[in-house]
């Protein structure tokens, strides 16, 4: 007994050398002198709790029982740093932009910082981990039986029992101490990550010190061990190539997926850089880790008697050569292994509980006004040493209850395949956006299912839990339900089995219940988030309310982050709004950065719920809340709907408008046109007043002036009637109201009778050239109208052309389907910016020249519009001609 | 000496009429038909009265009445001006112009003859 005594003095130093270790980490964190705390060195040791005391004395077991098999076991996570480096990186960066606390944490945080979702996942790891703790209890007490007997075949005289308590409840305190000193994972746990480290480097070097003790003080050299491993039959490949692959497939996902190491892999993580190093020093820590197990395991089997328990040569293969002081090197090794993996474990465990279990729970019971009257702080921590405690009595129950039973990597595996169920949730979270709640909840739950029913439950033994008649038969004689052959699938080892069918039904349950349901609004924006963490980093889902109080928030962060931390982020949100006040504007990304900070403390769903309870003013729950979302969503499909409107209605103000101006448009033409009147009809009036109140006031006129004035008044008398009579006959045209007299007649005879109007009593005459006419023309039209046409078109010659022997050429073609009229002048060609407007009323070219009231060439073509026909102006080489064509 | 006026108006019997009116009463008469040139004329001949037309070719009366009212010489030149356009707004501007007298055409004869030695009594 003097060696127990020994062994526990050895014990209890370590462990306050590990608290020292510790202290001094956290007191040199605190003096900002902790920088070495964080180097990729220790973060990569810490990784190093993956290997518990499972694998540092199961490994030897597992070898001695198993063969090489145990090396998947190290292959799994050893590719996961190597290959997967890239989603590891991921997976950190969005820890660390989420401020995720927990493996829970990051899926409720992911879909839609659900709370199910939180404390499914919490309650399956410690379900999950629970044996894995017993696990490290039950090596810690078996390494101290052997010193009491060191052929480790009885119980010896020691009690175990009281020995598991004993080592549980300082597990406790440590974690106790060192895991719930602060709440905000700004400061992580230092003191913990650097003890673990400490104990990372014990159990390396304390395997490594039974292994060459082993290969060159036992077996005499390399060479002579060889042999021994040839001869032995763990050195005969015996490769099953499902089992390997399952267990590698196993190895990794629970790396990634165990809370532990979650813990030190994305909360405790610093640096993402620290990741490079990692993914390749990981793999060479584990590779020394596995370098003398073989060896240890061959000269194992080979000293010591038939009935050892060869989980166990760690220790009493160095015991039975004599070597007392390895075998507590080695016993602290494995000490190192089992307190390592308890602390972190059951720290990740407490952090879950305390935050989806434990505090919605308290929220709920407290109400309204709990965020800033209670004292959360207190009751955090509080929560979270309980957890801890629970969570190791689980444990050492588990442990009294299992009475040690089973091999420690039996034991190991089924923890793995329990945890590897949250892998297709936390793959799918981080890569597709689709994922939704519903699929996590439900691949979750299918999995764990399974999980309990072929590896769980069967694990205690037949009759324990599940009766042989199940096992053997199925339930109800069902044989495809028999737990480790579902689906009538036999002959496969019931680890591959429950692997295979939990995994595949899990993820299967996962894509089936994201395809078939809808993502709520958070989800889909916690979505976004999660899969392109890079591309926007730190913009997690905004509140829009600002109705929370200042005060009240200050205090709520106060009872949460603690009074400096709280009162240093406000500070800086004031200095960043750019005021001196002591208390920032509630701002919607203040409140964010606030729910940040919260929820590194206290978990994204327990800190999103009390914000709201701030901003809403009212108890509003996180389901509340995802109803506010999707009214959101409707409001934002309401305003679509009202763009599109407001958009119809933007083109019909269009359409008004150039409604309205064409209108405009029109009334300027018709004031225009009224003041052309005015003009054309005032104008000889003028002239007719004047002359005949001369004529009347008997001023003493010449007999010649008399006639001139009388003439001028005649002269104005017919331009005023022919005015009217144009404007009367434009007017019947242009409505329209005109009525064709159609009559067939030759062209000839229309064009003579023109002629002879215009010629008759023209003051000025023009001589009009008829004699290319083709006198054999027809034409079926009226022919009176047309008549006119050519009467205003010879008249306008006779005043305008200004050659001094004035000529007017007429010439008509017919084709078959029209015929061409060309009237030619010899005079001046009009300029060219008027040619559009000659055919426009009252544009007199020039107007000195004539009486005319601009009105024939409008006239000529509403008869021409009429007619059918067209009329056209073209300038000719030397003068003007018009145009006509007429349809047959 | 005979006082001048210059008449602007493209219309020819109004011409007539205006001209046989005014030489009655003593005045010498000068014509000009072109809107453009009218401005230029003005200064040439420093007339004692200008009776305008409203439309004219080249440059409107309304634009000749705003040049010569903005050059400090012709501020005191009495300007009668006679339009056939009748309509209210022309003469609103031209009065705002600065236009000593509007008359709409047709013009009683006595009434012009009043308005021209009304505006040049001094």
């Amino acid at each position: 007994m003097a060696s127990i005594n020994l062994l526990i003095a050895v014990c209890l130093t370590y462990v306050a050398f590990l608290f020292l270790v510790a202290f001094a980490a956290e007191r040199a964190a605190a003096r900002g002198r902790g920088n070495w705390l964080r180097s990729p060195l220790v973060y990569t040791l810490s990784l190093s709790i993956y290997c518990t005391a499972w694998t540092f004395y199961g490994a030897v077991g597992y070898a001695a029982r198993s063969g090489m098999e145990f090396i998947t076991i190290y292959l799994g996570p050893s590719l996961v740093m190597i290959g997967w480096w890239w989603f590891l990186r991921k997976l950190v960066r969005v820890g660390r932009t989420q401020r995720v606390t927990s493996v829970a944490d990051l899926i409720s945080s992911r879909y839609g910082k659900s709370n199910v979702l939180a404390i499914v996942v919490t309650i399956m790891a410690v379900l999950g981990v629970t044996p894995y703790i017993a696990l490290q209890l039950q090596s810690v007490t078996l390494s101290l039986s052997i010193f009491s007997d060191p052929t480790g075949t009885t119980d010896g005289g020691m009690n175990l029992v009281s020995a598991g308590f004993w080592v549980a409840l300082g597990l406790s305190l440590f974690t106790v101490l060192f895991g719930t000193r602060n709440l905000n994972a700004n400061e992580r746990h230092n003191g913990v990550v650097i003890a673990i480290a400490v104990e990372a480097v014990v159990k390396l070097v304390a395997l490594l010190a039974v292994g060459i003790f082993v290969v060159w003080g036992v077996a005499g050299g390399i060479s002579e061990m060889m042999v021994r491993i040839d001869n032995s039959d763990i050195g005969q490949w015996q490769v099953d190539s499902s089992r390997w692959t399952a267990l590698t497939v196993l190895s990794g996902a629970a790396f990634l997926c165990l809370p532990r190491m979650f813990q030190v892999l994305v909360v405790e993580n610093d640096d993402e850089r620290h990741l490079h190093i990692a993914s390749w020093a990981f793999p060479i820590y584990l590779m020394m880790m596995s370098l003398f197990v073989v060896p240890i395991a061959v000269v194992g089997l080979d000293l010591l008697p038939e009935n050892s328990n060869p989980d166990l040569f760690v220790l009493t293969v160095p015991l039975s050569q004599g070597q007392g002081g390895l075998a507590i090197l080695s016993f602290l090794g494995g000490f190192s292994s089992a307190t390592s993996m308890v602390i972190v474990a059951t720290l990740a465990l407490s952090t879950m509980v305390s935050n989806h279990v434990v505090m919605p729970i308290w929220l709920s019971f407290q109400g309204q006004g709990a965020t800033v009257s209670g004292d959360v702080r207190n009751v955090v921590i509080f929560a979270r040493r309980v957890s801890i405690l629970v969570i190791i009595a689980l444990g050492y129950l588990y442990y009294r209850v299992s009475g040690g039973s089973g091999a420690l990597a039996a034991i190991g595996l089924i923890s793995f395949i329990g945890v590897a169920q949250f892998l297709p949730a936390m793959i799918g979270g981080i890569f597709w956006r689709g994922a939704t709640r519903v699929g996590a909840l439900t691949g979750l739950l299918v999995g764990f299912a399974i999980w309990t029913y072929t590896s769980l439950l069967p694990s205690f033994g037949a009759d324990v839990v599940l009766s042989s008649p199940l096992l053997e038969q199925g339930p109800f004689g069902v044989e495809w339900l028999r737990p480790q052959a579902l689906f009538g699938i036999k002959g496969i080892d019931p680890t591959v089995h429950a692997v295979l069918w939990s995994l595949l039904l899990n993820t299967s349950g996962f894509i089936f219940g994201s395809l078939v349901s809808f993502p709520k609004p958070l989800e889909r924006l916690q979505g976004a988030q999660f899969v392109n963490v890079f591309a926007n980093s730190g913009h997690a889902h905004g509140w829009s309310g600002s109705a929370a109080q200042s005060e009240d928030l200050m205090v709520m962060a106060q009872r949460i982050l603690g009074g400096a931390e709280a009162q240093k982020l406000f500070r800086r949100e004031a200095q960043i709004q750019g005021h001196d006040r002591y208390l920032p504007e509630p701002t919607p990304d203040f409140l964010q950065r606030v729910e940040r900070e919260m929820s590194a403390s206290v978990g994204a769903a327990t800190a999103h719920a009390m914000i709201s309870q701030l901003v809403g003013g009212a108890s509003v729950s996180v389901q509340d809340l995802m109803a506010v979302a999707d009214e959101s969503a409707q409001m934002l499909e309401y305003s679509n709907q009202l763009e599109a409107k407001s958009s119809e209605l933007l083109d019909t103000a269009r359409q008004l408008r150039d409604v309205n101006a064409k209108l405009t448009q029109i009334s300027v033409q018709k004031d225009a046109f009224l003041s052309q009147i005015s003009h054309e009809l005032r104008t000889p009036m003028t002239s007719i007043r004047s002359f005949s109140e001369i004529l009347r006031d008997g001023h003493e006129l010449k007999a010649s002036e008399q006639t001139k004035y009388a003439s001028i008044i005649h002269v104005e008398a017919i331009r005023l009637t022919r005015l009217l009579d144009d404007l009367l006959d434009l007017s019947v045209l242009e409505n329209g109201q005109v009525s064709l007299n159609t009559e067939t007649g030759s062209l000839a005879d229309v064009i003579g009778h023109a002629v002879t109007t215009t010629q008759a009593g023209a003051i000025k005459q023009i001589k009009i050239d008829v004699s290319d006419l083709d006198t054999s023309i027809e034409l079926h039209t009226d022919l009176d109208r047309l008549a006119q046409v050519f009467i205003n078109l010879i008249s306008n010659a006779q005043k305008y052309c200004k050659s001094p022997e004035p000529r007017l050429f007429i010439r008509a073609t017919k084709t078959d389907n029209e015929v061409c009229i060309l009237l030619t002048d010899n005079g001046l060609p009009i300029p060219m910016e008027t040619h559009a407007l000659i055919f426009e009323k009252f544009s007199r070219i020039n107007d000195q020249d004539g009486s005319g009231a601009g009105l024939g060439l409008a006239i000529c073509r509403e008869i021409m519009i009429r007619l059918g026909g067209e009329i056209d102006y073209v300038p000719a080489a030397r003068g003007n001609r018009f145009v006509l064509r007429l349809p047959v | 000496m005979k006082k001048r006026v210059l008449l602007v108006e493209d219309e020819p019997n109004i011409i007539e009429a205006i001209t046989f009116l005014l030489s009655r009463e003593g005045w010498h008469v000068d014509i000009q038909t072109d809107g453009a040139t009218a401005v230029k004329r003005v200064r040439e001949l420093q007339p004692d009265l200008l009776m305008l037309d409203h439309m004219l070719p080249g440059k409107s009366g309304l634009d000749i009445l705003i040049e010569l009212r903005s050059d400090d010489q012709f501020l005191a030149l009495p300007i009668l001006m006679l339009t056939a356009r009748g309509q209210m707004r022309d003469r609103v501007e031209a009065e705002a112009a600065g236009v000593s007298r509007f008359m709409t055409k047709p013009f009683s004869n006595t009434e012009v003859l009043a308005a021209v030695r009304d505006l040049t009594r001094n």
